[in-house]
């Protein structure tokens, strides 16, 4: 926090606090990837907390292959015009100017996403430069600290995005939160030895070991398709739940983006998910990630 | 349903068990008011149904997307309860989105989604009219600890303030007291950030994720009776 520069002067904006800010306001809700203001506007009438806007949603990503990128900012911008919840936009992986173009157009948080293809194989983007605040996938602690290092507001599980299969998301959520649970079962004489095995900067592993929890909301993501799996990644701990092509690769979209928020809403209400889950027609195919070549998962890109 | 004020009074009078607190439980960081209020020896109920608005001394109402809680008070079946219970008098600590959801007159309301507000606060609400993301902000107010309870312990010191695509209020009714101002850039004048009309309190900012516990102790000090 920022406090001595805020008492006794004038207003300061692009804080860390204020990035956080932002992602707590996020909690408990359903972000949307949409690939066009239509899309968006039936987003934010289900109940959407912010939408992700993007040309291609991963799972089209995944069929077309080839390089993907930013997208356009004019489309962005029609997006940002069609709704009045906030707009998400992705950069690719260590490109800093995608992040300083997306950051001008305005979007309100910037995802260094690991769903296009990475524009720096060693390098994330050094985050705190930023105004706009950033959210990072994240596969185990280790990961998820590097990331808070560099500056990242809001964490998200990887998965694997456009599978349509939730057993990604599941084990790097539960991969996080053992890693957390294990920093509050050790003493303090062995966290560095444990910073230097996850990878991770020292003063956050003294602060979740302290704390026992990550210092910035973590998210679910990738792989999401029904509202049970929104409900599973909820009851295992995720805070908000970002549904990428699970909506509008599905049957139906507009009914199941509803069902999608009412499942968060209900996440710990069998009887309740079960009413919400009734008569959704055909969710997305989905892929089976175990059969899958290594080289076309997205979630080993970055580190 | 019935909410009766006496009731929360009476609790919060004869009882020696903690108070009870209530957060909005819909959507949005309901959990960090949830922390401050157990900080401060709440026993606190996350509100989803309209049974949980029983025997409250203060409801919390959070920041978050006003579009989806003001969806989610429809479907849920919490709007008209929640209504009827303030309008009796049940005391609310509103923040942001919170305070959206309380207005008598919203603008700036641009989305596909509409608000529909409670209609409870004499005020007019301009959604997100602070602007995007990259201009929210911090900032130090003076606040003006007479118009709450426990006026005495609020002190001298400036309250760490944290808007984020925060809403302006406006054009506030006779029996609004403004109780924190801030000047944005490019306006004429100072405009309201913190209110209290009754048995309401309402925020543009986030007292919750200030670490700064003066507001909802003031909050607390809240009764039925005193309006």
């Amino acid at each position: 926090m920022n406090e001595a520069s805020v008492n006794g002067s004038g207003p300061v904006s692009g804080s860390f606090a204020v990035k956080i800010g932002l992602a707590e306001m996020l909690r408990n809700g359903v972000i949307m990837d949409v690939t066009n203001p239509e899309q968006a506007v039936i987003a934010e009438q289900a109940g959407a907390v912010a939408v992700m806007a993007l040309e291609r949603v991963p799972a089209d990503i995944r069929a077309q292959g080839g390089i993907a990128r930013m997208s356009d900012p004019a489309m962005i911008r029609e997006i940002m015009g069609a709704v009045s919840i906030p707009v998400m936009a992705k950069c690719r992986i260590g490109h800093f100017v995608e992040a300083q173009i997306l950051e001008a157009i305005g979007v309100d948080f910037i995802d260094e996403s690991e769903v296009l293809t990475p524009a720096d194989e060693t390098n994330h983007v050094w985050k705190h430069d930023f105004k706009a605040p950033f959210v990072c996938g994240c596969r185990d602690l280790g990961e998820a600290l590097r990331r808070i290092g560099e500056g990242a507001a809001m964490l998200r599980t990887k998965g694997e995005a456009g599978t349509g299969n939730i057993v990604e998301a599941v084990r790097h959520m539960r991969t996080v939160q053992n890693g957390i649970k294990r920093l509050g079962t050790l003493g303090r004489e062995e966290l560095m030895r444990e910073a230097r095995d996850l990878g991770a900067p020292f003063d956050l592993v003294q602060w979740v070991a302290e704390h026992g929890k990550l210092p910035v909301p973590n998210f679910a993501a990738g792989g999401v398709a029904t509202p049970a799996d929104a409900a599973l990644m909820m009851q295992l701990g995720a805070e908000t739940v970002f549904v990428g092509s699970g909506i509008f690769k599905s049957e139906d979209p507009a009914p199941r983006a509803r069902a999608v928020v009412q499942a968060v809403l209900n996440f710990k209400d069998p009887k309740a998910l079960a009413d919400i889950s009734a008569g959704l027609g055909e969710p997305m195919r989905g892929k089976d990630i175990a059969s899958m070549p290594q080289e076309e998962r997205m979630a080993a890109r970055g580190w | 349903m019935l909410i009766v004020p006496q009731r929360v009074q009476s609790r919060a009078v004869t009882s020696s068990s903690p108070p009870r607190a209530g957060v909005l439980a819909l959507q949005g960081a309901y959990q960090a008011h949830a922390r401050v209020l157990s900080a401060l020896g709440c026993e606190v109920v996350e509100v989803q149904r309209p049974a949980q608005l029983e025997g409250l001394r203060l409801l919390c109402m959070p920041g978050g997307e006003s579009t989806t809680m003001s969806l989610l008070l429809s479907s849920s079946g919490l709007r008209e309860p929640l209504r009827q219970a303030i309008a009796a008098g049940l005391p609310v600590l509103a923040t942001c989105a919170g305070a959206i959801l309380l207005a008598q007159r919203l603008e700036g309301d641009s989305g596909s989604l509409k608000v529909e507000p409670l209609g409870l606060l004499d005020l007019t609400v301009d959604r997100n009219a602070y602007g995007r993301q990259n201009e929210s902000f911090e900032a130090g107010l003076e606040i003006d600890w007479t118009g709450l309870p426990g006026s005495s312990a609020g002190g001298t010191q400036l309250f760490h303030a944290v808007f984020i695509r925060a809403p302006r209020f406006q054009l506030p009714g006779a029996q609004v007291r403004v109780l924190a101002s801030f000047q944005p850039a490019g306006a004429a004048a100072a405009e309201p950030v913190l209110v209290r009309q009754g048995n309401i309190i309402a925020a543009a900012f986030h007292p919750e994720l200030s670490g700064d516990d003066r507001i909802h102790r003031a909050a607390l000090g809240l009764r039925p009776a005193d309006f």
